[in-house]
C-alpha cells in the first residue's frame, strides 16, 4: 500500500478493520461533527462539491453534484446505494477498502444519507469476495451497537438502517441500474436511462448510487473541509485515488496517490516492470478503457483530464500493465471473451455484437484470420458504440478499437502469419507462473464446505 | 426441504428489505440453499420460489444469470480459476492448466471420485493476487503458484 | 403538452409521452419490435433507434420522453445508419429459414429486413442454436428464431398475471423459456403468438396448415364468453384454419382467451353433424331436409292436439344467435306455447316479471376507470378472462377489487379483500357487506337483515366500496346460478345504492343480454327452463344446447327428454341427442351463419358467415323459417337475418341500451339457506362451457381441460376419512366416480365437482346436499 493517502494508508494490520481502530483512527468523527454542529444537509453537499470529488467508480461524476439531483422534498422512501461490486478487470480495490476499513465507507453512506434524506442504505458487495462480505456484516453488527446505525443515530433525530447485499457472478452488475434490479431480487439487467435512479431508483424511489471509494472519501471531505480535499489532488480532480496496479509488474497492489501523480511514479511504487522487460501498452483505466502504448502512458499523470487527452480514460483506476511479452490478440482475446460472457443478453447490439467481436479476435488469435477483419471489427464496434442500454456496449468496443488502432500491426502478422509474434514460450515465462512464492491460502473453516 | 437453520437464515435476509420486497431475498435464498444441498436442482428452486412467494420462472432466470449458482451437481470441491486478462498477465491461465493437469479434467467437468469440479472464472477482483481460485464460492486463494496449488488441493479432503 | 417535431411535422403530445406516442399520433411509422403498446416499455432490440437533435448518440423512440421542442428525424442518414446496424445483428443469429416459417408473410422481422437489412451477411461465424421448449398444446415453438424483444415473457407477466415464460441464461446465451419443463397454461396464452414478432411463437394446431397470404380474413365475434372479443377468422378452401384477435379497444382489446382463438377447431372435427338425422322405429337414419322437417311438422301437430300447447317447451342455448333466439321464441309462441327459456343453468327465477335483463350496467371500457369493484360469486379468471385481465389492469393502479366467492382459486388480480365461504353462506356474508355498509353510512336497512353480524372480511369489503367515488358491484356466473340468486341480487342492488356503485352482471354467454331482448324467456304464463325438466313436457325443441351439459339439473334434464314424445334437437354436433331426441338438425355454427350477439354491455355485434355450411347443414334462423312456414304459421317469410334481427331488436339496435336493466323492485329476500353437512360447489370450466370448446381437440389437451375431481379441502377430506388421489363415488341426483383431491381453497363441508363434462353429466343439480364414499 502507499503512503500518501487517508483511506488504506492508516489501515494496516489485520484487526485495523474493527471499529474501535477506526474510531482510534479519527473514525467517525466527522459523522458526530454534523451532529454536533447541526450542519445542515445542503452545506454537506456545497462541501462535496467544492471537493471536487468524482465518482471513483469509472464514470467521474461530480459527486456533490449527483448528491444534490435527489429530490429534497420528496416525500416517500429514499436510498442511498454503495457499488462494491467491483469486476471490472484489473479492478481490486474496492475489495481492500472493505477490506482494511470497512468502517469508513459506512460512515461516509451514513453521512450520504443524511445530506440527501435516505433512511435506508444498501452496499451490494461482489459475490466472489465472500470473505469481505461476512466482514462487512460484521462491521454493520459493530456499527448498529454502538448506534452509529439505527434508530436516532448517536442521539440525533436522523435514523438510518444500512444493510449488506451480496452479487453471485455478474459484471454486469455493477452497472448501477442493473444493480439495482438485482437488489429487487431480479436478474441484473440495466435499466433505460432516463428516468434516472435519482428520480427513480430501488423500488422505484429515489436513489443515489455511488462507488466504494467515492463513500469512503466522504469523512474526510466532512472533517478537513473540500478545500483541503481538493488540494490534495489537482483542480477539477480532488483527492487521492487509489490504483490497483496488476499485469507484469514486480509488485501489483493497490496505491492511493494524489490525484495528478505522473504515471511512472506509479510503476516505480509498483516495482516497475516485471524482471525489468520493457513496458508494451497499459490499460489505464479497468478492461474498459483503451489500451495505451507505452510511450503514451509513459506521458500521463494520473487525473481523469490527462487520461482522457491521451485517448484513453482514468476510469476504476486499474492500471493492466502489459510488457513486451503479451501477444497483443492475444489479450484482447481474452478480454473479448469476457465482454461476449458478461453481457446481459437484453439489447440486440451487445447480446448479438459481443459474441461476433470475440468469434473475428479468437479466429485471428487462432490463424484464422482475414485480411478484412480489422475493418469488421471497427465496423461492428461502431455499430455496438452508443446504441445499447447500458455502458457495457462501449466497454465492450473501446478494447476491440484501441487494440486494433495501436496494435494493428499485429494484428495484421497473425492474420498473414497465422502465428503470433510473441512466441507461446516467451509469453509463458512473462507470466511468472512457477517463479513467484507467496502466502498460503488459508485453511477451509467448518460450515464453509459446501456440501459434504 | 431444506433445513430449518437455511429458513431462519433465509428470514434474516428477507428482514433487509422492506415489508412488501421479500423478493429482494432471493440471492441470498439461492446461495444459502446451494451452500446447503451443493447445488440447485429444480426442487430446490421451486422452494426457494415458494418460499418468497415468487413465480418459478423469476427464480430460475436469478439462478442462471449469475455465475455461481450451479444448476448441476459439482463435485465436493469447486474451484474456479480466474483466467481474464490481469490474471492471465500473472500465469492465471498457466494455473488452471496446472489444475487440469493435476486433475485430470477440464473446465466444466467433475473427477470422478466426485471431489473435484473445476470452472472458468471472470475477474474477481483481485488481479493484484494472481493466479486467484475460488473454492466452493467462499473462499478466496491468492498467488496460487504450482506449491500452494498441491496444498489447496491436499486439504480437500 | 409538449411540443415536438418529427420529420419536420409538429405536434403536440401530452406530458409524459414518447418519441413513439408522438409518431403515432402523426402517423409516421418507426420500426420496432420489443415495443407493444400494451406492455411496459423494455427498449431492448433496439429497432426504434431514431436521430434526436442535440442528442451525442441515437435514442430509442419507444422509451426517449418527449421534451419541449424536441426534433427528431427517423428516416435521416444516422437514424437509417443505426437501424440498420441493428438490423444485421438481429439478423446474423437468425435461421432465415422463411420458407418453412409459418410466421412467412406475416413476419415483422421479414418486413423490415427488406427494408433495412442487407443482402449478404457479413457474419460467417456459426449461428446459435436454441432447443425448443413444450409450452404445452396450443404453442408451438422454434426458438432459434427468438429476437429477444421478451414481448411474451411481458405478457404473461403483465397481461395474464403470472410469469410463465422468463429469459433465462444471459448474453448471448439467453433463452426465453418456461420454467424447467412446464407448460404455460394461462387462459390467455395464445396471444404471446400475435406478439412474437418472429416465428419462434406459432399456433401448434394450425402449424403448417397453410401459408398466411392463401387465407382469406373474416370478421367475426366470439360465441363464448359474456364479452363478445371481436374476431378475424381466416379461412382456406371453406375451411376455418386460424382465429385472430379484432382489435377493438372497446371490447377485447388487442387481446383473444385461448378459447376465442382456439375452439375453431371443433368447426372442422368429426364431431360435425352433417345430415338431418330421424328415429324411426329405433333407427337412425339420415334423411332429407324435407322429410325431417315434415316429419316435425306433423308430429307437433300432434301433440298440440293431444296434450295442448302447453306441453311443448324449447330449450335454448346463451350461445345461440339473436335471430335464432328470436325465431324460436316465435315459433313456440305462434304455436302456442309460452314455455321457452335460455337460462339454462338458472334455478332462481324470481326476479321474472320485474322487468330485469341483466347487463354489466356500464361499457365494459368504462372498467378502467372504477375506483373500486366488488365482484360476488364469480370464477373470474376462468368466467370472464379478459373482463378479469380488465380488472388486474385496473388494480395495478387506483382500482380496490375485492372479491365474495366460493372457491379461492387465484384469479391473479391483486385483491384488496376477500371473503370465501360456502354457497350456502354467499347470501348471509353479501348481507353482511350489505349491513356494514349501512350502517357505516347511517341508512337503515331491510328488516330481514336485523340479525346479521358482518364478518370483518365484509366490514373491509364495505369500507372499501364506501370510500370509493366510482364504484361497480358484479355478480357472477355462479352467483346467477345459485338457488338464493335473486336474494343476491337484491342485497347486491341494495349496497349499490348504498355505496353509490353501480351494479351489473357478468353475463355468461355470448348472447345472455341477446335472450331476453329476443324474448328467449317464459312469459308469465310459461314454465322456465327449470320447471319445463322437473315438470316434463311432451315435446321439446332443444337449440344448440346440451341439455347433460348445459342445465342446472343434467340428471332431470335427461330423465325429461327421454321420456318426450318428441325432442327436436337443432345442433351443429354429434351430440347425446341421439340418446333422446328424435329428429336432429344439422344447424350452423357461428362461422356458417349470419347472426348477432349482444354482449354483456348491451353491444350489438352482427356477423356474417365466414364459410359455407359444413355438408347439409343450413343455419339455424332458416331452418327456424322453414319450420314456421311448414306449420303455416304467420309472420316466417324473412328475405334475410337482418330482417329477423330488425324484427327482434324492434327495428331499433340503438333502443337496446334502454331495454337494459337490472334493477328490480319490490325483492324478496330470503337469508334462510339450508347449509346441508356436505354440498356441492360447481364451477363450468373454461373449455367445459359450451358445445364448441368442448369439442375442441387442442383446448382439451389443456390443464384447464384436467377432468372434474371432488375438490376438497383437508379437514373436509379427514372428515370423510378420505385422502387425496382416491377414488369416490359422489352421489347427488345421480353418482359419478371421481378421485378425490386436495384443494386448500374449498370451504369447509363443501366438495367442488364441475360440471359441463361427461364424467359428471349425470349427477343431479349443480349444488346441494350430497354424499361422498369411497369408490
Ligand atoms: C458495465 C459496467 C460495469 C460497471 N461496474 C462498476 C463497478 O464494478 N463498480 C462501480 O463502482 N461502478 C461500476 N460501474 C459504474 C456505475 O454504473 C456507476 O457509474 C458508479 O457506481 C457510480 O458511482 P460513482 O459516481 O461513485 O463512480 C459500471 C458501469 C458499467 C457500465
Ligand atoms: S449493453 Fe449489454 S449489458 Fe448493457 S443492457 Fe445491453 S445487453 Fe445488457
Ligand atoms: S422498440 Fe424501441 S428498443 Fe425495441
Amino acid at each position: 500500500m502507499g503512503a500518501l493517502g487517508f483511506i488504506l494508508d492508516p489501515a494496516e494490520g489485520e484487526r485495523s478493520w474493527r471499529l474501535a481502530e477506526y474510531v482510534k483512527r479519527g473514525g467517525y468523527t466527522a459523522l458526530k461533527k454534523i451532529f454536533s454542529e447541526a450542519i445542515p444537509p445542503e452545506n454537506i453537499v456545497a462541501e462535496l462539491k467544492k471537493s471536487s470529488l468524482r465518482g471513483r467508480g469509472g464514470a467521474g461524476f461530480p459527486t456533490g453534484l449527483k448528491w444534490s439531483f435527489m429530490p429534497r422534498q420528496f416525500p416517500g422512501a429514499k436510498y442511498v446505494v454503495c457499488n462494491s461490486d467491483e469486476g471490472e478487470p484489473g479492478t481490486f480495490k474496492d475489495r481492500d477498502i472493505l477490506r482494511w476499513n470497512p468502517h469508513m465507507v459506512i460512515e461516509g453512506m451514513i453521512i450520504a444519507g443524511y445530506a440527501m434524506g435516505c433512511a435506508r442504505g444498501y452496499n451490494y458487495i461482489h459475490g466472489e469476495i465472500w470473505e469481505i462480505y461476512k466482514r462487512f456484516e460484521e462491521a454493520l453488527e459493530e456499527a448498529r451497537a454502538a448506534n452509529l446505525l439505527g434508530n436516532n443515530i448517536l442521539g440525533s433525530d436522523f435514523s438510518f438502517e444500512l444493510q449488506a447485499h451480496h452479487g453471485y457472478g455478474a459484471y454486469i452488475c455493477g452497472e448501477e441500474t442493473a444493480l439495482l434490479e438485482s437488489i429487487e431480487g431480479k436478474k441484473g439487467q440495466p435499466r433505460f436511462k432516463p428516468p434516472f435512479p435519482a428520480s427513480f431508483g430501488l423500488y422505484g424511489k429515489p436513489t443515489t448510487i455511488n462507488n466504494t471509494e467515492t463513500f469512503a472519501s466522504v469523512p474526510y471531505i466532512i472533517n478537513q473541509g473540500g478545500d483541503k480535499f481538493l488540494e490534495l489532488g489537482k483542480p477539477n480532480n480532488g483527492g487521492t485515488k487509489l490504483f490497483s496496479v496488476s499485469g507484469h509488474v514486480n509488485r501489483p497492489g493497490n496505491f492511493e496517490v494524489p490525484m495528478g501523480t505522473p504515471f511512472k511514479d506509479l510503476l516505480d511504487l509498483a516495482g516497475g516492470v516485471r524482471n525489468g522487460r520493457k513496458l508494451k501498452a497499459v490499460i489505464p483505466g479497468g478492461s474498459s478503457a483503451p489500451v495505451l502504448p507505452a510511450d503514451l502512458i509513459m506521458e500521463c499523470t494520473l487525473d481523469y483530464d490527462s487520461i482522457a487527452k491521451a485517448g484513453s480514460m482514468l476510469g476504476s483506476g486499474a492500471v493492466i500493465v502489459m510488457d513486451e511479452t503479451t501477444c497483443m490478440v492475444k489479450a484482447l482475446e481474452r478480454l473479448s471473451y469476457f465482454y461476449f460472457e458478461e453481457s446481459c443478453g437484453q439489447c440486440t447490439p451487445c447480446r448479438e455484437g459481443t459474441g461476433w467481436l470475440y468469434r473475428v479476435v479468437h479466429r485471428i488469435e487462432h490463424g484464422e484470420g482475414r485480411p478484412e477483419d480489422l475493418d469488421l471489427l471497427n465496423s461492428v464496434t461502431d455499430n455496438i458504440m452508443g446504441r445499447t442500454i447500458c455502458a457495457l456496449g462501449d466497454a465492450a468496443s473501446m478494447p476491440v478499437k484501441s487494440f486494433v488502432k495501436h496494435f494493428g500491426a499485429e494484428f495484421e502478422y497473425h492474420i498473414r502469419n497465422k502465428k503470433c509474434l510473441v512466441p507461446e514460450d516467451v509469453q509463458r515465462a512473462g507470466s511468472g507462473f512457477f517463479k513467484v512464492a507467496d502466502p498460503h491460502p488459508q485453511p477451509l473453516s467448518q460450515g464453509e464446505r459446501g456440501a459434504s | 426441504m431444506l433445513s430449518q437453520d437455511a429458513y431462519q437464515k433465509i428470514d434474516r435476509e428477507i428482514a433487509k428489505y422492506p415489508a412488501d420486497q421479500k423478493q429482494s431475498a432471493v440471492m441470498a435464498a439461492l446461495a444459502i440453499a446451494q451452500m446447503e444441498q451443493g447445488w440447485l436442482s429444480t426442487e430446490t428452486i421451486e422452494e426457494v420460489a415458494r418460499t418468497l412467494g415468487m413465480a418459478p420462472v423469476a427464480v430460475y432466470e436469478v439462478a442462471s444469470f449469475y455465475n455461481m449458482y450451479d444448476l448441476a451437481p459439482v463435485g465436493k470441491y469447486k474451484i474456479t480459476v480466474c483466467t481474464n486478462l490481469p490474471c492471465a498477465l500473472s500465469g492465471g491461465v498457466h494455473a488452471a492448466d496446472y489444475l487440469k493437469q493435476k486433475l485430470g479434467i477440464g473446465f466444466n467437468e467433475t473427477t470422478a471420485d466426485g471431489r473435484f469440479t473445476l470452472k472458468e472464472g471472470e475477474c474477481m477482483g483481485a488481479c493484484g493476487d494472481a493466479p486467484v481460485m475460488l473454492v466452493n464460492n467462499v473462499r478466496m486463494c491468492s498467488f496460487m503458484q504450482p506449491e500452494q496449488i498441491d496444498r489447496l488441493i491436499g486439504e480437500c479432503k | 403538452m409538449l411540443e415536438i417535431e418529427i420529420d419536420g411535422r409538429k405536434t403536440e403530445v401530452a406530458d409524459g409521452s414518447t418519441v413513439m406516442d408522438a409518431a403515432h399520433q402523426l402517423g409516421i411509422f418507426i420500426p420496432h419490435f420489443c415495443y407493444h403498446k400494451k406492455l411496459s416499455i423494455a427498449a431492448n432490440c433496439r429497432m426504434c433507434l431514431v436521430q434526436v437533435e442535440k442528442a451525442p448518440k441515437p435514442l430509442p423512440a419507444c422509451a426517449t420522453p418527449v421534451t419541449n421542442g424536441m426534433k427528431v428525424l427517423t428516416h435521416s442518414e444516422a437514424a437509417v445508419k443505426a437501424q440498420k446496424g441493428v438490423m444485421e445483428f438481429l439478423l446474423i443469429n437468425h435461421p432465415l429459414d422463411c420458407p418453412i416459417c409459418d410466421q412467412g408473410g406475416e413476419c415483422q422481422l421479414q418486413d423490415l429486413s427488406v427494408g433495412y437489412g442487407q443482402s449478404a451477411s457479413r457474419y460467417q461465424e456459426e449461428k446459435r442454436v436454441v432447443v425448443n421448449k413444450n409450452l404445452g398444446p396450443l404453442i408451438s415453438t422454434d426458438m432459434t428464431r427468438c429476437i429477444h424483444c421478451t414481448r411474451c415473457v411481458r405478457f404473461t407477466q403483465e397481461i395474464a398475471g403470472w410469469m410463465e415464460l422468463g429469459q433465462a441464461f444471459r448474453g448471448e446465451h439467453a433463452e426465453i423459456m418456461p420454467f424447467i419443463e412446464k407448460t404455460v397454461d394461462s387462459e390467455l396464452s395464445g396471444n404471446v403468438i400475435d406478439l412474437c414478432p418472429v416465428g419462434a411463437l406459432t399456433s401448434k394446431p394450425f402449424r403448417f396448415a397453410a401459408r398466411t397470404w392463401e387465407l382469406s380474413r373474416r370478421k367475426s365475434v366470439s360465441p363464448h364468453d359474456g364479452l363478445g372479443a371481436n374476431l378475424i377468422v381466416q379461412v382456406k378452401h371453406d375451411r376455418v384454419l386460424r382465429v385472430l384477435p379484432l382489435e377493438n379497444e372497446d371490447v377485447n382489446e388487442c387481446w383473444l382467451s385461448d378459447k376465442d382463438r382456439y375452439s375453431y377447431e371443433a368447426l372442422n372435427s368429426d364431431a360435425r353433424l352433417t345430415k338431418p338425422m330421424l328415429k324411426q322405429c329405433g333407427e337412425w337414419r339420415e334423411v332429407d331436409w324435407q322429410t325431417a322437417l315434415e316429419f316435425i311438422g306433423t308430429d307437433l301437430k300432434r301433440v298440440v292436439r293431444e296434450h295442448g300447447a302447453a306441453a311443448v317447451g324449447a330449450l335454448a342455448s346463451p350461445h345461440a344467435t339473436l335471430e335464432e333466439l328470436h325465431l324460436l321464441q316465435k315459433f313456440v309462441r305462434a304455436a302456442g306455447s309460452e314455455n321457452i327459456d335460455c337460462r339454462l343453468r338458472q334455478t332462481d327465477f324470481s326476479l321474472d316479471g320485474k322487468n330485469v335483463t341483466p347487463w354489466l350496467g356500464l361499457p365494459v371500457a368504462e372498467i378502467p376507470q372504477l375506483d373500486r369493484v366488488l365482484v360476488v360469486g364469480s370464477f373470474l379468471r376462468k368466467d370472464h378472462p379478459l373482463l378479469a385481465q380488465r380488472l388486474r389492469q385496473a388494480a395495478k393502479k387506483f382500482t380496490r377489487v375485492s372479491l365474495l366467492h366460493v372457491a379461492d382459486d387465484d384469479q391473479l388480480i391483486a385483491l384488496h379483500a376477500k371473503s370465501i365461504v360456502a354457497p350456502s353462506a354467499l347470501a348471509a356474508e353479501l348481507s353482511g357487506i350489505v349491513k356494514a355498509a349501512a350502517e357505516a353510512k347511517g341508512v337503515a336497512v331491510d328488516a330481514a337483515l336485523a340479525g346479521v353480524q358482518p364478518s370483518a372480511a365484509a366490514k373491509t369489503i364495505a369500507a372499501s366500496l364506501i370510500s370509493g367515488e366510482k364504484g361497480a358491484v358484479f355478480l357472477g356466473n355462479f352467483a346467477q346460478q345459485h338457488a338464493q340468486a335473486s336474494t343476491l341480487h337484491g342485497l347486491a342492488q341494495k349496497l349499490a345504492e348504498i355505496t353509490g356503485a353501480r351494479f351489473g352482471y357478468l353475463g355468461e354467454a355470448a348472447n345472455s343480454v341477446g335472450g331476453y331482448l329476443a324474448k328467449a324467456v317464459p312469459g308469465a304464463s310459461g314454465l322456465n327452463a327449470a320447471r319445463m325438466l322437473a315438470e316434463p313436457r311432451k315435446a321439446y325443441f332443444v337449440l344448440h344446447a346440451e341439455p347433460e351439459f348445459d342445465c342446472a339439473n343434467p340428471s332431470q334434464a335427461l330423465a325429461a327428454l327421454k321420456g318426450a314424445d318428441l325432442v327436436v334437437a337443432l345442433t351443429p354436433f354429434k351430440t347425446r341427442a341421439h340418446d333422446y331426441a328424435h329428429v336432429i338438425l344439422p344447424i350452423a355454427p357461428f362461422t356458417e351463419t349470419s347472426g348477432t350477439f349482444i354482449n354483456t354491455e348491451g353491444r350489438v355485434q352482427s356477423f356474417n358467415a365466414v364459410v359455407k355450411p359444413l355438408g347439409e347443414t343450413r343455419p339455424g334462423w332458416k331452418v327456424l323459417r322453414v319450420l314456421g312456414n311448414l306449420l303455416g304459421l304467420a309472420g316466417f317469410d324473412y328475405d334475410s337475418s337482418e330482417a329477423v334481427r330488425a324484427e327482434a331488436l324492434g327495428g331499433k339496435p340503438a333502443s337496446v341500451a334502454e331495454r337494459l336493466n337490472n334493477k328490480a323492485d319490490g325483492m324478496v329476500l330470503n337469508l334462510t339457506a339450508a347449509a346441508p353437512t356436505l354440498q356441492r360447489i360447481a364451477d363450468v370450466p373454461i373449455h367445459f362451457a359450451d358445445a364448441l370448446a368442448r369439442r375442441a381437440p387442442s383446448l382439451q389437451k389443456t390443464r384447464d381441460a384436467a377432468p372434474p375431481a371432488a375438490r376438497m379441502n383437508a379437514a373436509t377430506l379427514a372428515k370423510l376419512g378420505l385422502a387425496d388421489g382416491v377414488q369416490v363415488k359422489v352421489s347427488l341426483g345421480g353418482t359419478a366416480i371421481l378421485a378425490a383431491q386436495l384443494d386448500a381453497g374449498v370451504a369447509d363441508g363443501c366438495v367442488r365437482i364441475a360440471a359441463g363434462h361427461a364424467l359428471t353429466a349425470e349427477l343431479g343439480p349443480m349444488q346441494g346436499e350430497m354424499t361422498v364414499e369411497r369408490a
